[in-house]
């Protein structure tokens, strides 16, 4: 049995990077200090076991290089393929995949596209007033989960970084701390808290407006009722934010999914700086995937945006609402995919699946999922973080490097994409001759 | 007796302890479910373990009913997932972003089966 410290978590932006793994055998048996969602995906479960490519509506398994070869062959001569994923591998791969995008005038997106897609539009809107985790864990004497249920998704988030984090300045932990939990329903976050804000669904934005309006000194104007809420919790949210010496804002889907999108997080920024007229305040999106920001961060340094990429035009041209997967597929624009490290086949809305499972859909990825089942090329990969290393990002920016902890048989998706892009470049360069 | 709600989907510790794992009996238990308030419950006449149909403007499918803490009457909860999206519009309002959260639904209880993933899946292709 070999014990590996400090081994980072390829589950959720927390990207947790002290946990501890036992190994034996080459496999993974015990890991300590992970949140039950992390410990399932280090544990590891049943495998995509050969490359396969379906023929007569079965997939019939086939050598990596003949899956491969059937890849390259369907998206070089796509029209409009769409290169889609991205969020659960890393940045290597990810920077392989923008040169395949470029090579085959794809359209390349990740899953912030239905996830926090909506924050980045904000973001470039009107810019993030932020901070690291480590800053939140040090000095953040209040903390807001606004739309975010983190005992259920970013499982060590509190005990690590937020609420229940022992800081250099707030040695107490949650004593020195006060928790505020803003959602249309009663989660187990929110019972954590302080002070539990039940906003009606869709009625976010006139909460933060409210909340913006009594920051900046006009409580006047606020009604008795604002979506659900009452006044004297909007001023009693107001208070607790003026007398932190530092606080930060932490929104989730409850935000970005619901009615008015981006213009509620535009609006939670707006909050954020009207606090700036009291005192020192932060807010951060609630990455989903360990590496959706990465993808950004590569995206953005190789193509100047940092997802719904459309390549086709020979230079990069970015308008999420067009460019962006689901109004894509909804439009029947696609006339092939590359699905990578994500699994719209169970995450896309029905109606976009429908055009989706009709095209030639190559998928890699480590594990079976919906997709599979209407997938023409499944090419099987190793597992970042468990068997293939690679840098990805942390939800506040920071970069970490996953490790390797087991051997394996299993490409890598850097390897895959390499190879296909390789094979793609052949294509092209023979039809060129 | 139907009952009009708002459906909201998200993220459960059942629902990411199987995300590698969609395909198993434990995903299809952790997800193929929907959470309501007692309230709503008795006002479809259902029982916990129940079949519930939920129906939007965009399609209907039929989850098990779970009777939960935390909801006010008239919000319901389906962990997300396929059969969340079987009833999910792909209208991004030029923003990229369908809308997940609070759709307008109506539930009933139901005598039809849960449909397992290839079954759901089948009714796109």
């Amino acid at each position: 049995m070999v014990e590996i410290t400090d081994v980072v978590c390829p589950l959720c932006g927390c990207v947790c990077d002290d946990i501890v793994v036992e190994v034996e055998d080459n496999r993974v048996t015990k890991v300590r200090g992970a949140c039950a969602v992390g410990k399932s995906k280090l544990m590891g479960h049943g495998r995509i076991k050969s490359p396969a490519i379906r023929v007569n509506g079965a997939l019939k398994e086939c050598s990596y290089d003949e899956a491969i070869k059937k890849a390259a062959e369907i998206l070089a001569g796509a029209r409009r393929p769409l290169l889609y994923g991205w969020s659960s591998t890393v940045c290597e791969a990810t920077k392989l995949g923008v040169c395949l995008a470029e090579e085959i005038g794809a359209v390349i997106d990740n899953t912030a596209s239905v996830c926090h897609g909506p924050s980045v539009l904000a973001i470039q809107d009107v810019g993030l007033p932020s901070c690291t985790l480590g800053e939140v864990k040090n000095r953040a004497s209040l903390i807001i989960y606004w739309g975010a249920n983190p005992t259920a998704a970013h499982g060590n988030h509190m005990k690590r970084y937020s609420y229940i984090a022992k800081g250099y300045f707030l040695p107490g932990g949650k004593k020195d701390k006060k928790l505020v939990v803003v959602d249309v329903r009663e989660t187990k976050t929110a019972k954590m808290a302080d002070k539990f804000i039940q906003v009606e669904p869709g009625k976010d934005y006139l909460v933060l407006s409210a909340l913006r309006a009594v920051l900046y000194g006009h409580e006047d104007v606020v009604p008795d009722n604002v979506g659900g809420v009452s006044k004297e919790d909007i001023l009693e949210v107001a208070n607790m934010m003026k007398e932190a010496p530092f606080g930060i804002i932490f929104f989730g889907m409850g935000v970005t999914q619901s009615r008015g999108r981006h213009n509620n997080i535009i609006n939670a920024i707006q909050v954020t700086r009207a606090a700036h007229t009291h005192t020192k305040f932060n807010i951060m999106p609630m990455r989903g995937h360990y590496n959706v920001t990465g993808f950004n961060q590569v995206c953005t340094w190789e193509t100047g945006f940092p997802f719904a990429v459309d390549l086709s035009r020979g230079f990069a041209w970015y308008n999420p609402g067009e460019t962006s997967s689901t109004d894509l597929l909804i439009r029947r624009e696609c006339d092939a995919a590359l699905i990578i490290a994500s699994d719209p086949g169970a995450h896309f809305p029905g109606e976009s699946i429908k055009h989706l499972s009709k095209i030639p859909v190559i998928q890699i990825d480590p594990f079976a999922n919906p997709t599979t089942e209407f997938a023409d090329v499944v090419i099987p990969t190793a597992v970042s973080g468990v068997e293939a290393e690679g840098s990805v990002y942390r939800m506040d920016g920071i970069p970490l490097r996953l490790r390797k902890l087991v051997d394996t048989d299993y490409l890598s998706d850097e390897e895959v994409i390499q190879a296909i892009l390789e094979e793609v470049r052949a294509i092209k360069s023979k039809e060129g001759e | 007796m139907g009952a009009k709600v708002k459906l909201i989907s998200g993220r459960t510790v059942a629902q990411g302890q199987n995300l590698d794992n969609k395909l198993s009996e434990e995903y299809f238990k952790a997800v193929a479910l929907c959470e309501l308030s007692a309230e709503d419950m008795e006002k479809i006449g259902a029982s916990p373990g129940d079949n519930v149909k939920v129906r939007t403007e965009y399609g209907e499918v039929v989850v098990k009913a779970k009777q939960s803490t935390g909801y006010p009457e008239g919000v319901i909860f389906i962990p997300m997932g396929p059969w969340a999206n079987a009833v999910t519009s792909g209208n991004t309002k030029g923003a990229g972003m369908p809308q997940y959260k609070g759709i307008d639904a109506e539930i009933e209880k139901t005598d039809e089966p849960v449909l397992n993933i290839k079954e759901l899946m089948k009714r796109y292709m």
